[in-house]
């Protein structure tokens, strides 16, 4: 197990300082000059040479990857040039929203789609078997900005019962206003990511409950309930969480459209907002943020599989498959 | 069959945790209007956030819209109405010569940090805007400025190389800070009305009241400019009463909803911003005014207005808004006339047309402004293939290679016909009677000789079409109808906020 952990961190490590490079490569081969964002029409050479000057961007590319790269590795993710603040700062308080954007739109997907993946694949030949399965895709068509929009409509604008958008501005000292202001976001990304997974959540099911073992150990006297609890449930687990650690990571990159709908100050809206103004410091710092925590997650999805299935700890032991 | 009794025990367990969510809504979606109208804190919709707090560090329009006389005030201020006042300045002389000037500071004036106004702070923030790596859009209007002189605390001596008739005017924009303040682009210190409260980026800019202020208090609380990226966000949020007036607003098919409701009330006022298609005036076939003049009669700016503000906003035929001293209304020097369009394209010995790339903004309404100009163009033989380049490529392509032959471009200022003065701007208008007379201006002794030489300018740019001025921005300010006080020209996106009320 050491061993296993200490070669997935270095691959983490590995891959994010790729990423980084990577990153840093595709922003410069971007046609314009970050500087031309601090100026106005009416600007002089004078003020364009000095603007280069103070953002840095006159310096060689190399000595500007060589500073960034050293500051990565003291945490430090750099100053913008547009707002001049640091950018991990800013990124910490963005987060304050995205996270629990991203996590309780996780929860209740999961919440709805276990139940109603399971339910459809168990009563396929009930009238609502496939019916759900329709609704589900239904769900996985429809764009998140129309739900959003729908959404809106039904519940701030006519029945006036959430807000149509924005965060508190003190945003968690008030946990109630908080969750209030993230409700139809939440429902609108959980209604969509719920959309797939009940499509994954049928099929595992439907591969379960067709199988030998789940047959079995009902032949032996288990009760269904007992042997899909014991059985049943293990095995369907294991591709529903790899696909899980998939759309957690997906939810976190993609909030962007649903917290420009409602208006959330998210990471989503800083990167956007970054490439506006070409503020490399902060597109860097948001990316490399977000494929740490990609990364991350997918770690966390291959352990918590690892926990499920001994096949794979197996493996891991040093017995071959 | 328990097994579906688990399920839906938990699809119920869902729904309740969605209806609980829902129900904690009820407390706050839409009731900030309760407060007690004399202390109500004001809500103000925006889609201009700062970029960063300093003005001569690239804070853009939006720290303009925020700050300007509501945070930081200037000697003298530039009304709604287009007015300019004496404000941090009790009283100015000016030599006969007309070189040395001499202002006289209010007193009893305090920065927010507690520490005296004196003619020291002055110095130190007209040198701001004026210094080599200041990104003040204002500092070419200080060139003439040789020295300044603080013989006591109350008293700026400011002294000119040549006759500036405008420096007054150029006042009105420059931010009196406090000599001593650090961190200005992301702090404050001005003698304004209010006090920065909190910054989220990406969020919201609170304003609280100073109560150490000079003057008149404020007839609010305090304000919160809630920043939007998303028009229909900005929109959602006034109809649900999560702010009560947005300042600039700039989705015209929203208005309808507005326009009929009584809660609501929408003024239509005189903004400053023009759409232009600016023409390479250096190269061919632009650099003929009769080409200039054809393409500018070829085009239906009536039509294109209706069709992007659907009524609002207006025609001027020129560079000069009517808010501007010297307006007058131009539109027909050049009328929209397609014959005449042919005529003049023939004359100048493009009777078969010709073919040219407009590099056009990425973002609205240039793109659909871009294409309206195309079809109306092929109607005189002419073939637009339109270019469409980001802001930033714009800066860097047209503004300073001046690699182009016409773009599209939203020109903000108020009184910036003097543009057509410099043949080294980016649209290289050459006509030295032009350049004279703007200079000549500029060193007048009376605004009535500015004012008439300037209307000379406007006349002749327009007869020369320099460029296309395809109409004036509407100025559209949406608030709840309890609300009143509030500007609705918003001159150069300035919003002075000490005067709105509720109720």
């Amino acid at each position: 197990m050491a061993r296993y952990l200490l070669r997935r961190t270095a691959f983490l490590l590995g891959s994010l300082l790729l990423a980084a490079t990577l990153l840093f490569l595709l922003l410069r081969l971007l046609p314009g000059d970050p500087a031309n964002s601090l100026l106005s029409v009416g600007a002089t050479p004078e003020q364009i040479a000095a603007a280069r000057h103070q953002i840095g961007s006159d310096r060689p590319l190399p000595e500007q990857f060589g500073s960034w790269l050293g500051g990565l590795a003291r945490f430090d993710l750099g100053t913008s040039f547009v707002s001049t603040l640091p950018v991990g700062q800013e990124i910490a308080s963005r987060l304050v929203v995205t996270v629990p954007l991203t996590l309780l739109s996780f929860l209740l997907a999961v919440v709805v789609a276990v139940p109603v993946g399971f339910l459809a694949a168990y009563r396929a030949d009930r009238w609502y078997g496939p019916l759900l399965n329709g609704v589900s895709q239904l769900g996985i068509a429809v764009p998140v900005f129309w739900i959003g929009m729908l959404l809106v409509t039904v519940f701030a604008l006519r029945l006036r019962v959430l807000p149509a958008g924005g965060f508190p501005r003190h945003e968690w000292e008030d946990p109630a206003a908080a969750l209030t202001s993230l409700a139809l976001p939440v429902v609108t990304i959980a209604l969509v990511m719920s959309a797939s997974l009940i499509r994954y959540v049928r099929s595992a099911t439907v591969d379960v409950l067709g199988a030998d073992y789940l047959r079995t150990a009902r032949a032996l006297g288990s009760s269904f309930v007992g042997a899909m609890w014991r059985h049943g449930l293990r095995n369907a687990a294991v591709p529903v969480i790899s696909i899980l650690g998939i759309e957690l990571a997906t939810t976190f990159l993609g909030a962007v459209v649903v917290e420009s709908v409602f208006a959330l100050p998210g990471l989503g809206g800083m990167l956007v907002k970054g490439i506006a103004e070409h503020d490399y410091p902060v597109i860097q710092g948001v990316l490399v943020v977000s494929t740490f925590a990609v990364l991350v997650i997918g770690f966390a999805a291959d352990l918590v599989q690892r926990l499920v299935d001994p096949r794979l700890r197996a493996h891991l032991a040093g017995g071959r498959p | 069959m328990s097994g579906i009794l688990v399920s839906s025990k938990i699809v119920g367990a869902a729904l309740v945790l969605s209806l609980a969510l829902a129900a904690c809504g009820t407390g706050s979606g839409g009731t900030t209007s309760t407060a007690p109208p004399a202390a109500a804190t004001i809500e103000i919709g925006s889609l201009y956030e700062p970029q960063n707090l300093d003005n001569t560090a690239g804070g853009g329009q939006g720290v303009t819209e925020v700050f300007n006389g509501n945070v930081y005030e200037g000697l003298f201020k530039l009304t709604d109405a287009g007015k300019v006042e004496n404000l941090l300045a009790e009283s100015h002389k000016v030599s006969p010569d007309g070189l040395t000037y001499t202002f006289t500071l209010r007193k009893g004036v305090k920065f927010h940090s507690g520490k005296p106004l004196t003619s020291a702070d002055v110095k130190y923030s007209i040198e701001k805007v004026t210094a080599k790596d200041s990104q003040s859009a204002r500092k070419s209007g200080f060139k003439p400025v040789k020295s300044i002189e603080t013989p006591d605390d109350a008293t700026v001596v400011v002294k000119l190389a040549s006759r500036s008739i405008s420096l007054v005017y150029n006042l009105s924009y420059v931010w009196i800070i406090n000599s001593a303040a650090k961190n200005l682009t992301t702090t404050e210190d001005g003698t304004g009305p209010y006090k920065l409260g909190a910054w989220k980026r990406g969020s919201t800019l609170s304003l609280d009241r100073f109560d150490g202020y000079w003057g008149a208090k404020p007839t609010n609380k305090g304000v919160v400019f809630h920043y939007f990226t998303d028009a229909t966000a900005l929109n959602n949020a006034l109809l649900t009463n999560a702010v009560d007036i947005v300042t600039s607003e700039q989705s015209p098919d929203a208005l309808a909803q507005f326009k009929d409701n009584k809660d609501y009330r929408v003024s239509d006022g005189h903004s400053t911003t023009k759409l232009l298609l600016a023409f390479n005036d250096r190269k061919a076939p632009f650099d003929k005014p009769l080409v200039r003049k054809a393409v500018t009669s070829a085009i239906d700016n009536a039509k294109l207005l209706e069709s992007i503000w659907a009524g609002y906003g207006s025609l001027i035929g020129s560079m000069v808004p009517p808010t501007d001293p010297w307006y007058e209304d131009l539109t027909k020097v050049n009328p929209y006339d397609v014959n005449l369009a042919k005529k003049e394209l023939a004359e100048a010995g493009y009777a078969k047309g010709f073919a040219f790339t407009l590099d056009t903004p990425n973002y609205d309404p240039h793109p659909t402004a871009a294409a309206f100009i195309k079809s109306e163009l092929a109607k005189v033989g002419i073939t637009v293939t339109i270019n469409v380049i980001t802001a930033d490529e714009w800066y860097s392509k047209v503004y300073k290679n001046r690699d182009f032959a016409a773009t599209l471009q939203e020109h903000v200022n108020d009184r910036d016909v003097v543009w057509y003065g410099d043949p080294d701007f980016y649209w290289g208008y050459d006509n030295p009677q032009v350049t004279k007379w703007v200079a000549e201006a500029e060193q007048a002794e009376t605004t009535e000789v500015q004012t008439e030489l300037l209307k000379k300018v406007n006349r002749q740019i327009a007869e020369d079409a320099a460029s296309d001025w395809l109409y004036l921005y509407p100025q559209i300010v949406v608030a709840s109808s309890d609300l009143s006080g509030y500007p609705i020209n918003g001159l150069n996106s300035q919003f002075y906020v000490y005067g709105i009320k509720k109720g």
